[in-house]
């Protein structure tokens, strides 16, 4: 009698669920032809990149990925929709003329993306964490230490973004 | 134990349909949201090679993965103002009608 394959483990099936969905809402992004359609598969794509944090047992990045991502990215996104009546649903078409030769080449890249994972022996398994609030505290040290000076940039940078979105957004009239 | 290939692969499409959207789509927001895509596949591996590496003590990973998550959220806020402000003047976010530049 054949040996069957070991049965999936309750975490690869999370993870197969969690990677079928980021996938297909990916999918719907650039593909949706109501632009609006395309913000919310965007908000569905980032709660599965969530998900996939919490799976690699990284916490905070799930938090954050929620706070900053679907909590002030989507709704940039969404009033930038609203505010520049982009939704010229079935008017045009929402693609370009190289979309063609476009496709050709994403699908060539994630051909050669997925040769080149798949040919490599990577670890099956990893070391274990702890995953606890120790290690957020310890990512916090990071920043205050080994990290001051991009943690520190990035801070002047959000001021900077913030003050020149401003700026460009501003009714001059 | 799901294996590293997983998590690269999921990275690898987001990266690849992110890189359709940029190249293909008219409309600018729908290319800054392709644009976000490609973030967040590049934020998939570097958390994933975190996770999977020799040291995960070592919180590099996760630390370039917030940087990475903050410079995302100030493109978008300064992209999203250039559209705006683009839009108020030509009344169009179109990039093919777009081309004030083109000789």
């Amino acid at each position: 009698m054949p040996e069957l394959p070991p049965l999936p483990t309750i975490s690869q099936l999370v993870f197969t669920g969690f990677a079928l969905f980021t996938c297909a809402s990916a999918l719907g992004v650039v593909l949706a032809r109501n632009l609006f359609h395309g913000a919310l598969a965007l908000v569905a794509t980032l709660f599965g990149v969530a998900g996939l944090y919490v799976m690699l047992e990284a916490e905070f990045l799930a938090v954050s990925q929620v706070l900053v991502y679907v909590g002030a990215i989507a709704t940039l996104i969404t009033f930038a929709i609203m505010l520049t009546r982009s939704m010229m649903y079935g008017k045009t078409s929402p693609l370009n003329r190289q979309w063609g030769k476009t496709g050709l080449f994403a699908v060539m890249i994630f051909l050669a993306l997925y040769g080149f994972v798949g040919s490599i022996p990577w670890a099956d398994s990893a070391p274990a964490v702890l995953a606890d609030e120790s290690m957020i505290a310890a990512l916090g040290v990071e920043f205050v230490t080994n990290y001051v000076v991009a943690f520190e940039v990035m801070g002047l940078l959000l001021l900077v973004a913030l003050v020149g979105a401003v700026m460009l957004a501003r009714d001059n009239n | 134990m799901v294996p590293l290939t997983g998590y690269l692969l999921v990275g690898a499409f987001l990266f690849s349909a992110g890189l359709y959207g940029a190249l293909a789509r008219k409309n600018a927001i729908a290319v800054l949201m392709s644009i976000e895509l490609m973030l967040n596949a590049a934020n998939i591996n570097l958390v994933a090679f975190w996770r999977y590496g020799d040291t995960p003590a070592d919180l590099t990973g996760q630390v370039f993965a917030v940087l990475i998550i903050a410079l995302a959220a100030a493109e978008a806020a300064v992209g999203l103002a250039l559209i705006i402000s683009v839009y108020r003047e030509r009344k169009t976010v179109d990039l093919d009608e777009l081309d004030l530049l083109a000789g």
